[in-house]
């Protein structure tokens, strides 16, 4: 009864969809504000109906009831209650269902905002994203239905998969998809102001944290899921360049691009046009990736769902989205006006800059991605382009906005000074080169382009870290002075200095990995391996039983010369209701470095393969994303955004003085 | 059916554990070794979803590798050992794709787009320049406003 409620709840979800896609616009251009405030209900509606749905699909999976179809195929009743949770996202059809929850949610907190938006702005938005909710809850319903029954009921579920079985399933598709479905509501603005006519800083700054929020959750949901992979396929990579990566990587550069020019736009008035193409970009960029991912279109790892039928609903939303809102923007575009005149040497121009290089390097994953797809198609012919390909194209592309995002950082608005940025940014590119000038030193005859690489993301952080400091300590005498200064700064400055500085740190981590090592052995009982730094000793095997698989738990000695660290526990497990085998990496995390060790199979001589990796500053890599994202979050708590509402009060008191 | 679907899991997902090479694959000779798993990691394997042959345990995998290390001990080089393997599966093969007239977009086109992106915003920056800060006035300028000012005095 309950799932059958959630479905129910669906389909009227997308009744409501349907009314908010269209009710407010008809309104808007009858000039009738009853109806075209119909918008804010009806998005607040259609959430809590796909929560209710969500929900009723939830206690399916926790009750393990087996006359559903997908609990069958996802889930079993020896599951721990968590995996019984994550095991609803963990296949297509309740990720689609996620997908619609956020998506809706996203609506309802428009909606909500308390972030004055004029009328026609804001029904325009949410009209759009009703108009994208009814085209996935058309095709949760139409093709996915998480909520089919079976009859009859199976005894028992056929078991998540048991990769999939890790907590990081529990995090990385939630994050991920906040941060892809968090786009869409760009989107909507873009469409809104495109139908509107009219675009301005008002527009930027209601845009802004929206963008911020998405970027935000998708740079985390990213970094998550390279860990994921990093410490689950048990192989020590963190990046593949698979397709399935690539298609969230996109808009990730798309929208780090997009809240750059929304600063320009905000705050100089230019760029409009620019702006809205890449605010329609960033979440066609999002829809593709979902493409990719749900239709199997490019089969890979991650693909646990392919359908020629629902590949191509999906096609045909993706060419509705994308192709409308590209002729929407070519037809209205002309209309919106530029403003805003800057020197060549400016703020804007270092971000018009930013712009071209990040949008050049999401153009070069693009054709790299989609090239083999639209080759084989016109000639037949079969290539692959891996990840030899995006390092000999991407890193070129981005290399150079790295070296000169300092300079930019510290240039002044409308017209700035190059040879005082230069100055300015000085102590921190020579600490840069010092730093790599000792690496290579300290390194001889090591990788060449290590240090470079270190130099560079140590360039990006101090920079950063000098730019702020400057700016607080400036001519202030005293703590108290320094602080009140700290403390007066706009926190964007802070969110700034905090992502930059946390691109430098990943810089960081990725240049250091070509410094990590890895060994290759054969071990018996109290026998060891070598690898870098560590030192591995087996010192024991023994059987372990989980409430779903048996595991092989191998118990190693770890030392770092002659000191001793904490023991390293590494597995494999065979998960019983599938009979399918996984390894549980052995993580042994060391300041910001990490040892990590991946069981093979056991030998006809009594050992057991081991494979044994040192992984110099690798947490680096992760750590930057999350100090980029946390500079995100700082710039989204900034003054500006959270007293939006009593700034549009100020002209209100100035018509009232006349009339007294 | 059920069946189907965990063989397809299993062939996705690899059965064995141990990822990629095997220690009895492993060359004496470091140098070669260290050879060995340059070229591997380029090569694609064939049956796998977007691995290279270093990373992937599938059988087929592990015969190239076998491959790969008998070609380099046999003492080709590492240009003779890749054309070995392409005139027998292709180019499909490379994880990097060649340059040819076929990849000729492909390999262009992130340079192509940054060069004509920049030379749009270079004449871009050329045509809007921004007005510069007022100039003093001439002397005959000068004169000319003295003139305006007589008159409007004068009127």
């Amino acid at each position: 009864m309950i799932v059958e409620i959630g479905h129910f709840a669906l389909a009227l979800a997308l009744g409501v969809a349907v009314v908010q896609a269209l009710v407010p616009l008809w309104g808007v251009s009858r000039q009738d504000t009853a109806l075209a405030s119909v918008g804010p209900a009806a998005a607040i509606t259609c959430f809590l109906l796909v929560a209710l749905s969500f929900a009723a699909l939830v206690s399916a999976y926790v009750r393990s009831d087996f006359s559903v179809e997908t609990v069958v195929a996802n889930s079993h009743s020896t599951q721990p209650l968590i995996y019984k949770i994550t095991s609803v996202w963990g296949n297509h059809e309740g990720s689609m269902l996620l997908w619609v929850l956020i998506l809706t949610l996203f609506g309802a907190l428009v909606a909500l905002s308390r972030n004055s938006l004029p009328m026609r702005l804001r029904a325009g938005t949410l009209a759009a994203q009703g108009l994208v909710t009814v085209a996935f809850l058309a095709f949760v319903l139409l093709t996915s239905n998480p909520f089919a029954r079976l009859d009859p009921a199976p005894a028992d579920g056929q078991d998540l998969n048991p990769i999939l079985q890790d907590l990081g399933l529990a995090i990385h598709p939630p994050l991920l998809y906040v941060g892809y479905v968090g786009f869409s509501i760009t989107y909507a603005f873009a469409v809104a102001a495109l139908i509107d006519g009219r675009i301005d800083a008002v527009w930027a700054r209601a845009v802004r944290p929206w963008t911020l929020l998405a970027w935000v959750f998708l740079t985390l949901g990213i970094a998550m899921g390279s860990y994921w992979a990093y410490y689950e396929l048990g192989w020590g990579g963190w990046w593949f360049w698979d397709p399935v990566e690539n298609a969230s990587l996109m808009p990730w550069l798309a929208g780090t691009a997009l809240i750059h020019s929304t600063v320009v736009m905000e705050k100089r008035d230019a760029l409009k046009v620019w702006t809205i193409l890449l605010a329609i970009l960033t979440f066609s960029l999002s829809l593709l990736g979902t493409f990719i991912v749900r239709s199997g279109v490019l089969t890979s790892v991650h693909s646990f769902a392919s359908d020629p039928q629902r590949g191509l609903f999906i096609l045909g939303i993706l060419v509705f989205f994308v192709g409308g809102s590209l002729a929407l923007f070519a037809w209205r575009a002309p209309l919106l006006r530029q403003g805003g005149l800057f020197a060549p040497v400016s703020r804007e121009s270092a971000l018009v800059v930013n712009n071209l290089f990040i949008a050049t390097a999401c153009a070069t994953v693009f054709i790299g991605t989609l090239y083999p797809l639209v080759l084989e198609m016109i000639t037949g012919d079969k290539i692959s382009v891996g990840p030899p390909f995006f390092n000999a194209t991407f890193v070129p592309v981005l290399v150079p906005l790295l070296l000169v995002l300092p300079l930019g950082q510290t240039l002044a608005w409308k017209r700035g000074d190059l040879l005082g940025a230069a100055q300015r940014v000085l102590a921190a590119f020579i600490l840069a080169i010092l730093v790599a000038l000792a690496l290579i030193a300290f390194s001889r005859g090591g990788p060449v382009l290590a240090p470079l690489g270190v130099g560079l993301g140590v360039f990006l952080v101090a920079s950063a870290l000098f730019d702020i400091g400057e700016r607080v300590v400036g001519r202030a005498s005293g703590v108290q002075a320094m602080f009140s200064r700290a403390i007066g700064l706009p926190r964007s400055a802070w969110g700034t200095a905090f992502a930059h500085a946390g691109v430098g740190l990943t810089v960081i981590g990725i240049a250091a990995s070509a410094w990590s090592s890895e060994a290759i052995g054969v071990l018996k009982q109290g026998e060891s391996l070598s690898s870098g730094r560590y030192t591995i000793t087996l010192d024991s095997i023994t059987p372990r039983t989980g409430p779903n698989f048996r595991a092989d738990v191998a118990r190693f000695k770890l030392a770092a010369g002659d000191r001793v660290l904490a023991p390293i526990e590494a597995s494999k497990r065979v998960y019983t209701a599938r009979a399918m085998p996984t390894t549980e990496a052995g993580i042994h995390t060391d300041g910001l470095s990490q040892a990590y060790v991946a069981l093979g199979e056991a030998q006809a001589d009594g050992g057991i393969a081991v494979r044994f990796y040192d992984k110099p500053l690798i947490l680096l890599v992760w750590l930057g994303a999350v100090v980029m994202a946390f500079g995100g979050g700082l710039s989204l708590t900034d003054r500006r955004f959270r007293l939006a509402a009593p700034r549009r009060a100020q002209p209100r008191a100035a018509i009232v003085q006349p009339a007294e | 059916m059920r069946r189907l679907f965990a063989l397809l899991l299993l062939s996705l997902f690899s059965a064995e554990p141990l990822r990629a090479v095997q220690p009895d694959e492993i060359l004496p000779n470091v140098a070669l070794e260290h050879r060995a798993r340059e070229i591997s990691g380029g090569l694609r394997c064939l049956v796998c979803q977007n691995q290279s042959i270093d990373d992937s345990d599938a059988p087929l995998a592990r015969d190239l590798r076998i491959l790969v290390r008998e070609r380099l001990v046999a003492g080709d080089s590492d240009a003779a050992v890749r054309d070995f393997v392409v005139a027998r599966y292709g180019d499909f093969v490379l994880l990097s794709p060649p340059f040819n007239i076929r990849t000729l977009l492909l390999w262009a086109a992130p340079f192509l787009i940054l060069a004509l992106g920049l030379a749009y915003l270079w004449r871009r920056s050329r045509r809007l320049v921004v007005p510069a800060a007022a100039s003093p006035l001439s002397d005959e300028e000068r004169k000319r406003v003295d003139a305006l000012m007589q008159d409007e005095r004068a009127g």
